[in-house]
């Protein structure tokens, strides 16, 4: 399936010919008392010099888990168990601590979702970002402080010469991520991975940071991961798009493809949660939860509150079906041989319901602890 | 019964900062002169960003906050006038749903007790009674009464914010405040939530004061919304009205930032230029039950 896939993206009209990131069979498990259980199963995507990838997931799918591998950042009991993962055709988990450290925050560099607490409350904000030069060893202390205000300034913190000296607790929450942000952009790495970067700000702010993060995209020629619960934020940034259930990704393909012509039904049922529509009415709920990791179920992990379930979902995960241009999901919806029969007849798309008490103690799963 | 069920009129909460170590102690005023009603089974938004009040006026109408000034009342009678013992009984009538179902069950208690608790406070229904009570309250949010005896961690988030609503349903209020009650859940279960409150508020005839950071949401679960910016109600009137043609340059700035979940939506932000904003403005009807402080 995943031959198929490259091949596919390899006909891409793409000016960029080199892929910046591809990620290949990645898995990425937690060992526990009952044996390792994947929180990242078997993941393989790329992206391409200057593009968005938006990765879509809810809470315990994996996405969190994805960025934390890319940047070998996993913490034990979790350890990344398989795959590769190519930086300009490096991979990185063939390289050693020392290396790795250089990659990180100077090749790729990490924006958290929570501006009040990844910032050093007792440094100035211009040091933290000149820090970030000097142990790169970008530049002398002298001018690392001279290019922290050049950087302060580019991600639009007003009166960056004086606010350069400001304490973290003197800002505003969208303020501190813009530093975040300069820091993250110090070195001038290739590709920043931003996890929810905007989750904890309030919409007027986090539209302010999106259209930053748009911006600062062309002028230092990055690329973005973008991890996001949010499919409007997804909508707005991202060039092409994965949505990832139960640590495997389920649906990708391009922006406008996602959102048109979703082919996954969790993709679907995604989409037709989003209140609109007349007001007042039903909105078009996925039954039941979000299941637990370490107590998926098998085969796919969506059949449960899948509204299109055929006998095989529970034995087989899917393979990857392409399902348009550069779009691929994991459902036997699309498996050209189908005849395959369905259980039960679907009593209608989406219907709305309370499943999560009908079905009982389904759980949902958090990140795992650690 | 005629006139509205619930009234705010002129609520002022002060806050007192403490004197740190350098530096005297200074007033913030988190609600500032803020008046609404809302009439029976409606749902009344609230809306604004973190900090603009609207929380902390929810809880002062429940008095979970006492207000500085102004008046709060819930049939005709002002709530904020009664006793210790009269504003126990009230609050078997008004009822508060919190944010996040993750830290607001104890989770020492079992769900049936979690539900049980205000009728043991209320000295209501003798045990076998209490526990019909239970069962019938777990059957009316979707729980299933096999699960009565687990505890909050064994619930997933959707779940325990039933039980969260089991519990505030359990003195048959007439008037819940729901505060950002889904913001805190996964994206696939918020619909289930809300679906479940529409639900209820028709089969109970209740009405909500639905407290919400989420635009969208808001839009389409209420008839009426107010707009908080910095302890203030800069604009309220019927969601369509605000929605179609809001007034305020807060309101505009905030409606035009929601993210829309289509990538060819045209996009026209209009960023909020605060020294535009007229702080001293009193809401002024524009048109016929839509007001702006303009």
């Amino acid at each position: 399936m995943n031959d198929e896939r490259r091949t596919t993206n390899d006909q891409r009209p793409t000016t960029n010919d080199h892929r910046l990131l591809t990620v290949d069979h990645l898995t990425t498990v937690f060992d526990t008392a009952s044996g390792p259980v994947p929180a990242v199963d078997d993941v393989s995507f790329e992206i391409h010099a200057g593009e968005t990838l938006g990765l879509v997931g809810e809470s315990g799918s994996g996405k969190s888990v994805t960025a934390l591998s890319i940047m070998r950042l996993v913490q034990p009991p979790g350890r990344i168990a398989g795959g590769r993962i190519l930086f300009k055709g490096q991979d990185l988990l063939t390289l050693n601590e020392r290396r790795m450290r250089e990659v990180r925050g100077a090749e790729i560099s990490l924006i958290f979702q929570e501006p009040m607490t990844a910032l050093n409350p007792v440094f100035t904000i211009g040091d933290q970002v000149a820090e970030t030069l000097i142990v790169h060893g970008r530049a002398s202390r002298r001018e690392a402080r001279a290019q922290a205000v050049d950087l302060l300034t580019a991600v639009r913190i007003p009166d960056a010469s004086s606010r350069v000296r400001d304490y973290p607790h003197q800002l505003s929450g969208g303020l501190r991520q813009r530093v975040l942000i300069a820091m993250a952009l110090a070195c001038r790495p290739a590709l920043v991975v931003a996890d929810e970067p905007t989750t904890a700000l309030d919409v007027t702010i986090q539209a302010q940071i999106l259209e930053l993060l748009r911006d600062l995209k062309q002028s230092f020629n990055l690329s973005l991961l973008l991890i996001t619960h949010d499919l409007g934020v997804v909508a707005e940034t991202a060039d092409r798009v994965a949505v990832m259930y139960a640590g495997r990704i389920v649906e990708s393909g391009p922006v406008r493809a996602i959102f048109r012509t979703p082919q996954h039904p969790y993709t679907r049922g995604l989409l037709a949660s989003i209140p609109g529509g007349a007001p007042g009415q039903p909105l078009r709920a996925i039954e039941g939860s979000v299941p637990l990791l370490g107590n998926l179920p098998s085969g796919c992990a969506f059949t449960p509150r899948c509204p299109e379930r055929f006998d095989r979902c529970p034995t087989a995960p899917p393979p990857d079906y392409a399902v348009g241009a550069d779009q691929f999901a994991k459902c036997y919806l699309h498996d050209p041989v189908g005849a395959d029969p369905r259980v039960p007849p679907s009593p209608g798309e989406f219907a709305p319901g309370y499943g999560e008490a009908r079905r009982g103690a389904g759980r949902e799963g958090g990140r795992p602890t650690r | 019964m005629s006139g509205p069920l619930v009234e705010v009129s002129h609520l002022v909460k002060h806050f007192v900062r403490d004197a740190g170590l350098f530096g005297k102690g200074s007033r913030v005023t988190a609600v500032d002169d803020v008046s609404f009603s809302i009439a029976e089974g409606d749902t009344f938004g609230l809306v604004g960003e973190s900090g603009s009040g609207k929380t902390t006026t929810g809880r002062c109408m429940l008095r979970l906050i006492e207000p500085t000034s102004g008046a709060v009342r819930f049939r005709g009678d002002d709530v904020l006038a009664f006793s210790r013992a009269r504003m126990r009984q009230a609050r078997r009538d008004m009822q508060i749903v919190f944010q996040d179902p993750y830290s607001s069950l104890n989770p020492r208690m079992r769900a049936r007790q979690i539900v049980e608790e205000p009728l043991i406070i209320h000295r209501l229904g003798d045990r076998d009674g209490r526990r019909a009570r239970v069962a019938e309250l777990f059957h009316l949010v979707g729980l299933d009464p096999a699960h009565l005896e687990r505890y909050p961690h064994e619930f997933s988030g959707g779940q325990r914010q039933r039980i969260g609503l089991a519990r505030a349903l359990a003195l048959n209020p007439s008037f819940l405040i729901l505060d950002e009650p889904v913001s805190a859940l996964d994206v696939s279960v918020q619909a289930q939530v809300i679906n479940l409150l529409m639900d209820l508020q028709r089969q109970l005839r209740l009405t909500y004061l639905f407290i919400a950071h989420d635009l969208r949401l808001v839009e389409h679960i209420c008839a009426r919304v107010a707009v908080m910016y910095l302890g203030r109600i800069v604009e309220m009137g019927t969601t369509a009205a605000i929605f179609e043609a809001p007034q305020h340059p807060y309101t505009r700035a905030l409606l035009s930032a929601i993210p829309v979940p289509d990538p060819d939506a045209r996009r026209q932000r209009i960023e909020l230029d605060p020294t535009a904003v007229n702080r001293t403005a009193a809401l002024r009807e524009i048109t016929a039950g839509h007001w702006a402080a303009v």
